[in-house]
């Protein structure tokens, strides 16, 4: 599960209403080489929810030097769109699970593949 | 299919991608070999995303991604819009999977902020050209596709049927 897919997720629990953003809790993480596209990093960074990118980063013990908050201009700064990408694409949970907040629900990751299906009770 | 999305419409290269239904991610491979930027598959099925991930190693792919969940049950308002792009062949809706094939459509074009590319039984385009409308949003018939299928269940009783299938678009309008 890479980063930019876990900044999507979120618990549907019934009745949370604050199911995001998942904790991530790994045991096994792994960081493969993706090719770099500049562009596609840059197009991304509006669209995902940058303080749950940080702190998701942070968990996983990888947030290198990544700011709280965006700053301006990113879109030229090829140093800091490769750290993005790292990040976003690079870094990836093999095992563990995804918490959510508010009820503590546990999804687990196997093989790097996140499990959001809920059981009967909690739809 | 992925080329005809890629080469007229390019909205596969470079672009964030969703297959919805993605099964053993024959789509989403695809779409990570014309480089897509990244490619999510989402899929309710243990075994075939098992063979999905087998497939992303034999054919060492980077920017594909998965995720187990049951896009019938997803919050209306789920992932809205992060996708450019939403690929699909989904459930056709028959037999037991009455109306699943437009739950899948109705959740596509929630995800997809550009297009939505999807197979459908042709005999259901006017169906779902009617949805479509009210729905506001555009939909074109890419290209009918003929599938020749073998049987595949233990109910059924042909050797084999021929399938008619509509390849579609739909954008927001």
């Amino acid at each position: 599960m890479k980063l930019l897919t876990h900044n999507m997720l979120m618990s549907h629990v019934k009745g949370v209403t604050k199911g995001y953003p998942l904790l991530i809790k790994a045991t096994e993480v792994k960081v493969n080489e993706v090719e770099f596209n500049p562009q596609f990093v840059s197009r991304m960074i509006p669209k995902v929810e940058w303080s749950a990118l940080v702190k998701a980063a942070e968990e996983l013990g990888h947030r290198q030097d990544l700011p709280a908050e965006l700053l301006a201009d990113y879109e030229k700064n090829e140093e800091f769109l490769k750290k993005v990408h790292k990040v976003l694409l690079e870094v990836e949970v093999i095992e563990g699970c995804l918490q959510c907040p508010e009820s503590g629900r546990e999804f687990p990751i196997t093989k790097g593949i996140p499990n959001m299906l809920l059981n009967e009770d909690e739809v | 299919m992925l080329y005809t999305i890629h080469s007229t419409f390019d909205d596969i290269e470079g672009r964030l991608v969703a297959d919805l239904g993605c099964g053993c991610g024959v789509l989403s491979i695809g779409a990570a070999m014309l480089d897509a930027g990244l490619c999510i598959g989402f899929d309710i099925d243990d075994d075939a995303l098992d063979i999905f991930r087998r497939n992303v190693e034999e054919f060492e792919i980077s920017n594909v991604d998965m995720v187990q969940c049951d896009l019938c049950s997803l919050e209306p308002d789920a992932y809205g819009e992060k996708f450019d792009t939403v690929i699909m062949n989904p459930p056709f809706g028959t037999k037991h999977n009455q109306g699943m094939d437009m739950k899948f459509l109705k959740a596509a074009l929630t995800m997809a902020k550009t297009a939505v590319y999807s197979l459908h039984k042709t005999s259901t385009r006017e169906h779902i050209q009617k949805k479509a409308n009210d729905w506001g949003v555009k939909m074109e018939v890419i290209a009918e596709l003929r599938y020749d299928l073998p049987a595949s269940y233990k109910f059924h009783k042909k050797k084999s049927v021929d399938i008619q299938v509509d390849f579609l678009r739909f954008s927001k309008a």
